[in-house]
This record gives structure tokens, sequence and C-alpha cells, in this order.
């Protein structure tokens, strides 16, 4: 970390991080990263949670009943006049998923 | 009324998801979820959207019954309730009944509806206050916090591992403006300048929320595992 060579220090490297990176600089290739150890760690542990976050959280199935609330709010709304636009039939079918 | 906008890259075929089988997702193509382009639309998936916008209501059901599980898992993890999350999916699948007439098949449906369900989301949130104040407070540095907080010894790194569980109490423990932009961006794959304009803040605000989320996340795990250590 004490590279005699690096122009910005941690603090000055870190505040510029998030422009960095936000704008899609190769910052593995910036001369403070290159010769700090702690920057080079915290960069890579934001690299590993960003790709972590792809994975995060997996599809989930809503609740079957769900869809018959949907149907009754739908057939209230062409009921009682739509707040939207819809240009749906006034009383649509059940339909069971 | 006009069409809702869509993120400008997401009219690629988004047929590398993983995930779900089936729907949309933003920008860089990072593919959470795949659908139909516009451009090459499954022949059976436009006929029944067609239907759907004439007023046939088996094929809106079909629709939903493709969707749901793209949009209520995409409303569970930007408000991480259950509850919260089935109402804004039944609130976002009204509003595509309301306005399925309106789509004009210039994006993917699924990235259409995609983006109507956020909206639908952001304004939930911002109802409850989660308000540009607020995501310009959450931008503000807490007086322990800056660049030095991120000071660690090399041993302390995650060590390109994480658990994936530990990570999603993480993200549910964010200030909101924080998980907002981290959903947004790691998630779901939106640029900056696309959470820009949907959150109606600049694209260096974006940048900087997000980078705190990822730091706040950082410093989440390795407490954690710096407390598994010592157990």
């Amino acid at each position: 970390m004490s590279n005699k060579y690096r122009k910005m220090s941690c603090e000055e490297f870190q505040a510029q991080l998030a422009e960095m990176i936000g704008s899609g600089e190769n910052v593995s290739e910036n001369e403070h990263i290159r010769s700090c150890e702690l920057c080079r760690a915290l960069l890579a542990d934001l690299q590993t949670i960003a790709d972590a976050a792809r994975d995060l959280f997996p599809v989930e199935e809503p609740p079957e009943k769900l869809w018959e609330k949907i149907e009754t709010a739908i057939k209230s709304e062409s009921t009682n006049g739509t707040k939207g636009s819809s240009q749906h039939a006034p009383h649509p079918p059940k339909v069971n998923l | 009324m006009p069409e809702s906008p869509v993120p400008t890259q997401l009219k690629s075929q988004e047929s590398n998801n993983t995930r779900d089988g089936a729907s949309a997702s933003p920008s860089r193509g990072k593919a959470h979820a795949p659908f139909t382009s516009a451009a090459t639309p499954d022949p059976s998936d436009a006929m029944v959207l067609a239907r759907a916008q004439a007023g046939d209501h088996h094929a809106f059901a079909i629709l939903y019954s493709l969707h749901k599980r793209r949009i209520y898992s995409l409303c569970l993890r930007m408000v991480g309730n259950i509850a919260e999350a089935e109402d804004l999916t039944q609130e976002a699948f009204l509003q595509l009944h309301r306005k399925i007439g309106t789509f004009r098949g210039d994006s993917a449906f699924s990235t259409w509806l995609h983006r109507l369900a956020i909206n639908v989301v952001l304004m939930q949130l911002r109802k409850k206050g989660l308000s540009l104040i607020s995501l310009d407070e959450a931008m503000e540095p807490a007086p322990e916090e800056g660049p030095g907080r991120s000071f660690g010894a090399p041993d302390l790194t995650l060590a390109g591992a994480i658990d994936r569980l530990a990570l999603e109490r993480a993200v549910a423990d964010l200030p909101a403006g924080y998980r907002l932009i981290f959903i947004l961006h790691d998630v779901e794959g939106f640029e900056h300048n696309e959470i820009a304009a949907m959150l109606d803040c600049s694209i260096g605000n974006s940048k900087s929320q997000l980078h705190k989320a990822r730091l706040k996340l950082r410093e989440a795990l390795r407490s954690n595992a710096q407390q598994e250590a010592r157990s």
C-alpha cells in the first residue's frame, strides 16, 4: 500500500470510485489500485457483491388466490366504471388458472 | 394514452434467462429473464396478446399466468414484504388491464409490463414516503462513514465467495433508497441513466447510491463473517 509511485491516496481513490465504476472505467488498471492491496481487496469485494446480485432472489410463485382477487377487482372496475380506460367486457367470465 | 417508456436497450431478444424462463429485464442484457422481443415475437404469444388487447378475458388470464412469477418476484424483491408484494402485483395487473390497449409493440411486451410494474412499485414507495429527499439523505454519509471506513485487513475480505442468503438478508436490511438502487441496477440490470429517469434523480446520484449500497453490503457481510468466525 505504500508504493511511492502511487498518485492518489486511498481516500482520494475511494472518493472517486463510485464514478469510476459507474462510468464503466476499468478500475483494475488504475495506478492506485495496482499498488494498493487494501483498495484492491475493496474493489474485489464490490465486484463479488455485484456478481452475486445476479443470482439473488430467485423467482417466486405468487399465491393462487391472487388471480381471484385480480379478477374480482377487474369485475368491480368494470361494473363501477373504471379508473382507467379499459375497453373490456363489463363482466369478464371467471377463468380458472 | 401514450405507451409507457421502456429501457432503451431492452429491445434485444431476452432469451438468455436462467431464472424463470419467462420474462423481461432491462438494459445490459445481463439477462435475468427472457421474453419475446418486439422484433421476433412468438406467434402464439402475439396472438394471446392481441386477443387480450381486444378484451378477451381468457387471453388476459393467460398473460397473467405467463408473467405472474416475474412480476410478483420483482415486487417482492423491491419491497421485501410478501403482503405488499401481493398487493403490488395485483395493482400491476390491474394497471395492465386498464392500459393493455395502449401497448403498441415498440418493445417486448414483457419489457413494457416490467416497466409498468416498476412504476407501480415506485408510486407505492413514494406514497410511503420514499421521496427524493430520502434518496438524497441516503446519499449523505453518516459521520462514521466515508472512504476510510472501507479499509480493512485483506484477510477480512469476502474472498470471492458470498453466501446468497446472507447477502439477501443484508440487502433486505439496507435503507430503502439504497436497496431500491441496488435492486434496480445490480439485480434487475437497469443502467444508471434509466434509473435516474425512473427515480427523477441525477445519474451521479444513482452511481453514488449504488456504490454506497455495495459498501454497506460489504460491511454487513464482513461483520457477519466475523461473527461466524468467533462462534
